[in-house]
Order: C-alpha cells, then structure tokens, then sequence
C-alpha cells in the first residue's frame, strides 16, 4: 500500500529518492576520497575548475571538490541532530500540552507563544558570539533548542483535534487511560504529521545554521557548506569572481533543499486531504 | 472580548519583552572568561605592546561598565541604562556609542526591507491568486514553482549569485556598499540615484526570495475565499470573469494575507541581515556581522536586542490593528 501511494504521489517519490542519494553520497563521500586534498596547500592556489580538480582549487590551495565533499555529511549532521532533538521535545511537549490540557497546557503553549515572537537568529547570534570553542555537535544542539517551537505547536493542534475521536473517547471508555492511550491510540495517528514536521524541523535547523555560520559564529575548524561561504566571502572570492568557490555548496544547499521542499510537498498531500481535492 | 484580547497580547508582549532583555543579560554573564579582559589583551597583542598597563585598562573599563558590581545591581542599572537608551559603548571603537552606531545604520535596513517586502507582497499575492483562478493561463503556472524554491533556500545565496552575474560579469549595478564611494550624501538627485542604484540588487534578492512566500499563502486563501457563496452569486448574476478575480477574490483574500505578513516577519529581517552581509550594505545586519568579526560583544548585544524588541512591537501593533480593519479576524482567533 506504502509503494502504491508512492506512485501516486510522485513529489515524495522524487523527494525521498533525492534525499536518499545525497545521504549515500554524503556517506559514500568522505570514505572514498582522500582527504588529504582538502588540506591547506595540497594544491597551488586559485585553480580554475579542470579534469585534474573537479571544482578548482581555493586560495589556501585546498581542493574545492574534496572540501565540498567534506562538508556535506557535517551539515546533514547538523540538520539532521537539530531536526530531531527539536522533533523528540516538540511531540512530548505538543501531545502533553494537547491532551492533558489545564495549567500545563497554558505553561506550554504561553512559552511556544513567546518563543514564536523571537526571532530565532537573534537568539542564536547571542548563543553563538559567547561560545569560546564552536564545534558541529555544539551548533545542533544550540539550534535544537529553538528547533521545538514548530513541533509543539503542530502536534498539540492534532492532538487537540484527534483526543475527540470516537475510537479515542471508545477506548477512554473501555479503561485505557493516561499514557498508555496517548501511546496506543493518539500516537500512531499523528505518524504522518510527524513526518511532516520532521522535514519542516530539518529545513529550518539547515537555514538557521548556514545562515550562523555565513555571519561568521560557525565551527571555524571544521568543514561546513555554510562555513565555506563565510570562508569565501571573508577571502574575497565573490569579488574575484572565484565562482568556484561558492559555487559548488550553494549548489549543494539549493539539492538539499528541493529534496525537502519535494518531500514535504509530497507529505502534505498526504496528511491535507483538502489540498489534494484542490490539486 | 476584545478588551481581554487587547490585555492578554499585552501580556505577552511584555512577558517576550522582559525575556529578551534578560537573556541579553544573563548570557554574557554565563560564559567563562572576561569578554573585556580578552578583547584587551588582543588589542595589546596588535598592537605590539603599546597599550600600557592592562590591568588598570581593565579596571577602568570594569568600572565604567559597571561589571565590578553585584550581580543585582548590575542588572537593575542594566534596565535603567536601557531606559535611557544606553546601549554601552563599542568595545572595537572605543568612544562610540552602540544606540548611535545603531541609529545611524536603522534607516538603510528599514528602507531597503520595507520597499523589498511590499513589493514581494504585491507580486506574490497576484500570482498566488493567479494560481488558485481557474481562468488562469497553463503558461503563468510554471513561474510558481521556481519562486517557491526560491523562498525555500536562505536568502542570501541567491544575493552571492545576483552579484557574481549582474555586478562582477555584466557590471550592471555596484557589488556593494549603500552608495557611490566619496559621495557626501545630500538630498540631491544624484544621491538619491546613487542610493537606488546600489540598494537594486539587495532589494531584487529579498523580492525574488520572498514572492514564492507570499505566493503560497495567497493560493490558500483564494482557495477558501472561492467556495464561498458571494462568488457564486456574482458568477450566477453573469459578471465578467476578471472582475470576479479582482473585486470579489483578490481583494478578500488579500487583508487576511496582512496576518502572514506578522507571522514571516522574523524569518524576514533574519534573511534580510545576510543579504546586507554580502552586499556589504550599511544596515543592521552588515554592522552585525563587523561586530562579530571584531567581536564587539556590547554591539553585538544591542544590536540582537534590537531586533527582538523591535519585531515583537511590530508583531503586537499588526496584532491590534487587524482585528481593527478586517473584522473576521477576531472570530477566527478564539
């Protein structure tokens, strides 16, 4: 049933099968390659793109294209660490918040309100200027702790709407109470809406760390597609028109996110019946 | 009713209010390690040794800041200091003041991000409409998606792109700055040309990034606004296609669009900062990122409050006009 709603939903098609790609070659990448390309001075500097380097080299002679292919497991990382620690809190909170309701909810939903008004990059600017060391794994965690908003705020709606349900009050009835039915009956119902909010929390860590990392608060010992921006526009590549340089990740960034455009689009259609009468 | 709306968003303004300027607080305060006495000894080591004695530097600094006190008391003279508008002085260029570094790079960021956002607005909310009209040519529908990837990937790569083709190949418009290098600004043609001329490509990738937006959330109102009966009437009563989309859809579903507006308003202003990095443009978000590189940290603190502040009083004013000028908000609230 799972491959035939595929075949009829063929923007999740494309967007899962693209994400699956990217994650094997991310995989794939650093093992195959010999790092030692993307070391300071491997290479003469300022290389144009040619057969011997796929992408050029940098002005501190580093191999774009061994950089690149560095760089993009670490940023997946980011995203995908950020995505879930902000999942994992945002349904407890959503689920507790939704079907429990009273004083707690009030607490939850006050602070997810508050939170909202905050812009979140203002928050991780002042985070990230105090941090003396900035490391990968740091920098998901300091955006997995704004990543739960979103969540909450979408799983404690369905929870509201799903805690009404005949099969929910029928099952209240029959003695299945507190967790046991939230786990059993309210759960596996929002798996979809999970999903969804996933890919939403994994896009939103992706434009908050690049967008950290372009201004300069980035992991500055570690390769990073947003780190390489930042990089490039510090040594000036833009101007020099090193299109070389900042290239090859904005390109990377723009893959990353059709596939999660494609997958969300894909996923929205099958939680909103209403869009797919409309389409 | 409405009076309980009023107090409770109120509240909430106040509550985000007195956050951010305690986290502002408190997070410098947390970390270890003297902010000042580092920034100090880097400046010694630049400067090869010519400073004097630091520590007294040090002392001197503490006490003006005030950081030699208990906390408490920092903190209360922190909000007393805010209520004047003192923000501290540069840590990177000594005898500035932030609230006037502020003020001065206030009216580029607010010029070029309002402009741009009306603009994307307007564009975005025909096209999205265009999208959901069934009249709609099969031609106009192709666009739609390009935009909405557009608005999906951060702003500022698609400015890094804008500028390598339309400033470094074809030189068309200046690659940077606010205006022409050397110009005295005046209130003078010139100027004004100069300040239009560089301030295109920044505004062109905020438009272009932000129509998909705006788009999207159009088709979503047009869709609802279009099951409603007084369309059907107006298409019973025979009038002509194109004054059904313009007066009767377009124009009910653009106010509930203005709700969007306060929603993106946060990740708008946070694109808008990158895009003033790369185009090197004398805003906030350029001054923000010359704080962080020379590690300004009171720069870097005001200029984050600011923001806060700023979008939470925008947020809390678009939250009380609405219900004012479109009615069917306060029902759909609560």
């Amino acid at each position: 049933m799972a491959l035939a709603s595929l075949g009829r939903n063929p923007a999740l098609a494309v967007g899962l099968a693209l994400l699956g790609l990217i994650i094997v070659v991310a995989i794939a990448g650093p093992v195959l390659l010999n790092q030692g390309h993307a070391r300071v001075g491997a290479f003469p500097p300022g290389l144009r793109p040619s057969g011997g380097h796929l992408f050029g080299t940098d002005t501190q002679g580093r191999d774009i294209f061994a950089v690149v292919t560095l760089a993009t497991p670490e940023t997946l990382k980011v995203g995908l660490i950020a995505g879930s620690v902000g999942l994992s809190i945002g349904t407890l909170l959503g689920l507790v918040s939704g079907y429990f309701g009273g004083a707690i909810d009030t607490v939850i939903r006050t602070a997810a309100d508050v939170m909202t008004t905050i812009p979140g990059i203002a928050v991780l600017v002042l985070v990230a200027t105090f941090i003396q060391k900035m490391t990968v794994e740091l920098m998901a965690l300091i955006i997995a702790s704004l990543a739960w908003i979103y969540p909450t705020r979408a799983i404690r709606a369905q929870t509201l709407s799903l805690r009404e349900r005949a099969y929910v009050q029928i099952a209240k009835l029959n003695g299945v109470g507190g967790l046991e039915l939230v786990v059993r009956e309210i759960l596996p119902n929002l798996l979809p809406y999970l999903a969804a909010s996933f890919v939403a929390a994994v896009s939103n860590a992706l434009i908050a760390t690049i967008g950290l990392e372009a201004l300069g608060l980035g992991p500055q010992n570690s390769f990073t597609l947003g780190m390489m921006i930042y990089w490039g526009q510090f040594y000036g590549a833009i101007l020099r028109g090193m299109w070389w340089w900042w290239g090859p990740p904005i390109a990377l960034i723009l893959i990353i996110f059709v596939s999660l455009l494609l997958t969300s689009a894909g996923l929205d259609q099958v939680v909103n019946t209403r869009i797919r009468r409309a389409a | 009713m409405t009076l309980e709306y009023v107090v409770r968003r109120f509240a909430l303004l106040v509550v985000v209010l007195l956050l951010a300027v305690t986290v502002n607080f408190i997070i410098p305060r947390l970390t270890p390690g003297d902010p000042i006495e580092q920034k100090l000894s880097q400046l010694v080591a630049t400067s090869g040794g010519q400073v004097g004695d630091i520590t007294a530097m040090v002392q001197a600094y503490r006490a003006r800041f005030g950081l030699d006190q208990p906390l408490l008391r920092q903190y209360v003279n922190y909000w007393v200091a805010l209520m004047h508008l003192d923000l501290g002085f540069s840590l990177d260029n000594f005898p500035e003041r932030v609230a006037d570094a502020i003020a001065a790079a206030l009216p580029w960021t607010v010029g070029l991000l309002g402009l741009s956002t009306l603009i994307a607005f307007g564009i975005g909310s025909i096209l999205g409409g265009l999208l959901a009209w069934p009249g709609t040519p099969r031609g106009a529908r192709v666009a739609i998606p390009v935009f909405m990837l557009l608005s999906a990937v951060p702003y500022f790569l698609l400015g890094i792109v804008l500028v390598f083709l339309l400033a470094i190949k074809l030189k068309l418009f200046p690659a940077g700055g606010g205006y022409p290098f050397g110009v005295i600004l005046r209130f003078d043609l010139a100027s004004i040309t100069g300040i239009i001329h560089h301030a295109a490509l920044p505004a062109l990738s905020i438009i272009l990034a932000g129509i998909g937006a705006w788009a999207l959330a159009m088709r979503g109102m047009i869709i609802s606004v279009l099951g409603e009966d007084y369309i059907t009437l107006a298409e019973a009563k025979g009038l002509p296609e194109r004054r059904i989309f313009v007066w009767y859809g377009l124009r009910n579903a653009l106010l509930p669009q203005v709700t969007t507006l306060a929603l993106t308003l946060g990740h708008v202003v946070s694109g808008a900062i990158l895009v003033e990095v790369i185009f090197s443009y004398p805003g906030i978000g350029f001054k923000l990122y010359q704080a962080i590189l020379a590690k300004d940290y009171f720069m870097i603190q005001g200029i984050v409050l600011l923001l806060i502040v700023s979008i939470a009083l925008t947020m809390f004013l678009l939250d009380l006009v609405y219900p004012l000028i479109d009615p069917r908000i306060v029902y759909r609230r609560r």
